[in-house]
């Protein structure tokens, strides 16, 4: 274990950034978001909860897949890049490091997706403990320990220190890295901010949410259910759930017409969207209750049946603070929780 | 809030209305929700509060559709969208029952955070009986306190005024919370440079993830299909493919509601990242103002739209150019 004053962040990053890329909690225009360290960038590493998650780093918003480029009569096509580059993602959440498993899951299970692949192989991350947890967090009910975060290197900002500690072999080639900037430290004011943290958590609202009924058990109950009827009402379709959230991974595959040739790129979907799954023969969910239904079905039903019982919800709580209509996966737990799963 | 509860109920019971379109508690004490109620019961869960910020007249165009008439609450700046809604014949009038309610200035929950504010258990100065002025926080790191006025919405500081436009009945006091000028950061804008205007909105619109929540939620935005939501041509709804588009969407959609926009500000309040978006349409209606002479859309369901009527004193669209 291992330890760096607050004051000294700087010279770490500058460290790191030599090396790697390096993208951290950046504070633009008003909102914090991970984002490339620079020299002028205003680092925020207090921010417990970044505006939209790390994700992007594994799996951006939109990026292109190949370009075809017509000269004349010749057309050529041209894959997109593969990470080649080492970076680092510094002061990732538990929460979203979970989240980065539950997207394992889905790409880098056969077939696997190569983009996704060198990301992740190229990917050091270091995660940050939870030092003030927030009332929105439930990362507890899915048995995440926001206290004691797994990663490359697990990190605890302790009364203007920084505390670090290699967990990978990813980790201490990092570690060798900025070396030079760390002193020892040993592991008793870790352990005392461990149980501090644990017992704030205790004390959430939403630390004691019952995930009964959710999983395989009964979910044609669930689905035919006249909860969501109710529930879906005040959704106003837009992707705000589906964009801030770590684990939704669904997207769609579009032609961008340059002029002179196409780029075909993939983007983010949104089950909330009108035209998700759209089909030469139309689209299985016609109305907004339906795809309202399929986000939560999805996270805590068809997920966790099909990847042995693990959710694909983390508790980070961003739906529940930016919800346009103030709906989340929360109330929808805590709407069959009072139903008791029937209606 | 009581008041306003007990005359739901009777206008339920007596049949005038068969459902109230309110907001309904939420599990924290900032999240409420818009809700339909169709029972008495239901009501027990009925909330107005600080925190009911969400402008219903939209929800309005689809209980149109319902049987029965709807009890809408509106709040003096949703009248405007409600009227404006009913201009484009987008609302029934006659299918709807407006309760006019009080406001105090509405309150925002990002700029509690920003105060430093976190872990809230319970928040009490937001019902709509207190006098507006002071919020008492209890969190789990202590208890906490802010100036009402310091959290309230932007676009309360810009009120257009405690007088509802269109209502069947009014419930509850209101308060002035002007205290800003609506156009001055619109000026502020206006006298930077080009390079220095465009170096503003790039990187407020970098920060758009196309979640199309301002669109989504404007009551302005009510086309059954959005050109952004086709298929069919090239105007994907879901990504920026480059630097283009992330401002040719919030540019589009500007144009789309000039003279139509009521400046309600809801497009800023639901942005997941703080974008003003409100100051596009703003300068719109600066614009007009001084283009067509003042005019304010929804105070009226049938005068003709700034943009929608021509007259031989209008100004040629020269006059962008020569105002440089």
């Amino acid at each position: 274990m291992f330890k760096i004053k607050a004051e000294n962040l700087p010279a770490l990053f500058r460290k790191i950034a030599a090396e790697q890329e390096l993208y951290l909690p950046v504070k633009e225009a008003g909102q914090v978001n991970f984002a490339a360290w620079s020299e002028n960038a205003e680092v925020s590493l207090d921010t417990l909860k970044t505006v939209k998650s790390p994700k992007d780093a594994f799996f951006p918003q939109s990026e292109n897949l190949y370009s075809c480029v017509k000269d004349g009569k010749k057309i050529s096509i041209e894959p997109g890049a593969l990470k080649e580059q080492n970076f680092v993602l510094f002061g990732m959440k538990a929460c979203d490091i979970q989240g980065v498993k539950v997207l394992d899951n889905v790409f880098l299970s056969e077939p696997v997706d190569t983009f996704y692949a060198a990301r992740r192989d190229h990917g050091t991350i270091v995660a940050l403990a939870c030092h003030e947890p927030e009332e929105s967090c439930f990362c507890k009910v899915f048995g995440i320990d926001c206290a004691d975060p797994v990663a490359d290197v697990a990190a605890w900002m302790i009364e203007g220190e920084l505390y670090w500690k290699a967990l990978s072999e990813k980790g201490e080639a990092l570690t060798a890295i900025v070396k030079e900037l760390l002193t020892d430290a040993d592991e008793a004011k870790v352990e005392e901010e461990k149980q501090v943290i644990r017992t704030i958590v205790d004390k959430l609202p939403y630390s004691n949410l019952s995930l009964e009924g959710w999983g395989e058990e009964d979910y044609m109950e669930r689905f035919n259910s006249s909860v969501w009827e109710e529930l879906y009402k005040p959704c106003l379709a837009c992707g705000t759930c589906t964009f801030v959230c770590p684990t939704c991974q669904c997207y769609d595959i579009k032609d961008y017409d340059t002029g002179h040739g196409v780029q075909r790129y993939r983007c983010w979907d949104s089950c909330m969207y009108s035209d998700f799954t759209m089909m030469a023969h139309g689209n299985n969910r016609n109305s907004q209750m339906q795809r309202f239904r399929q986000r939560f079905m999805h996270k805590l039903v068809y997920y966790p049946v099909n990847n042995n019982g693990m959710f694909s919800c983390v508790g980070c709580g961003r739906c529940v603070e930016k919800c346009p209509s103030a709906l989340n996966i929360v109330k929808v737990i805590k709407a069959f929780e009072k139903q008791g799963g029937e209606n | 809030m009581q008041e306003l509860m007990n005359r739901a109920k009777e206008l339920l019971a007596d049949g005038t209305v068969a459902r109230v379109l309110g907001w309904k508690a939420g599990d924290l004490s900032y999240n409420p929700e818009p809700a339909f109620f169709e029972t008495e019961e239901s009501l027990k869960d009925f909330v107005y509060n600080g925190f009911c910020g969400a402008n219903l007249s939209k929800y309005m165009i689809a209980a149109s559709k319902f049987e029965g008439k709807t009890l809408i609450c509106l709040k003096p700046c949703d009248t405007y969208s409600f009227n404006q809604l009913i201009k484009e014949h987008r609302v029934d009038r006659e299918k709807a029952y407006i309760i006019g309610v009080g406001c105090k200035g509405k309150l925002d929950i990002e700029k509690i955070r920003q105060q430093g504010i976190k872990g809230i258990e319970s928040i009490s100065g937001a019902e709509i009986e207190d006098e507006a002025e002071t919020l008492t926080i209890q969190t789990i790191y202590g208890e906490k306190t802010c100036a009402y006025k310091d959290v309230m919405l932007e676009r309360c500081h810009v009120c257009k005024g405690k007088e509802h436009m269109i209502y069947d009945e009014l419930i509850g006091e209101s308060k002035d919370t002007k205290d800003a000028d609506r156009f001055a950061e619109i000026e502020n804008i206006e006298a930077m440079s080009p390079e220095e205007k465009f170096a503003f909105f790039q990187k407020e619109l970098s920060k758009c993830i196309r979640c199309n929540a301002c669109r989504n939620v404007c009551p302005a935005c009510s086309c059954r299909k959005c050109v952004f939501d086709s298929d069919k041509f090239d105007s994907s709804q879901k990504a920026n493919v480059d630097s283009f588009e992330e401002k040719m969407f919030h540019v589009i959609r500007a144009f789309h509601v000039a003279g139509r926009c009521t400046d309600c500000g809801e497009c800023s309040r639901v942005c997941p990242q703080g974008i003003p978006l409100h100051l596009f349409n703003r300068k719109f209606i600066k614009d007009i103002n001084e283009f067509y002479g003042e005019y304010q859309a929804g105070e009226d369901t049938d005068s003709k739209g700034p943009l929608t009527n021509f007259d031989f004193e209008d100004v040629e669209p020269g006059i962008v150019a020569e105002r440089g």
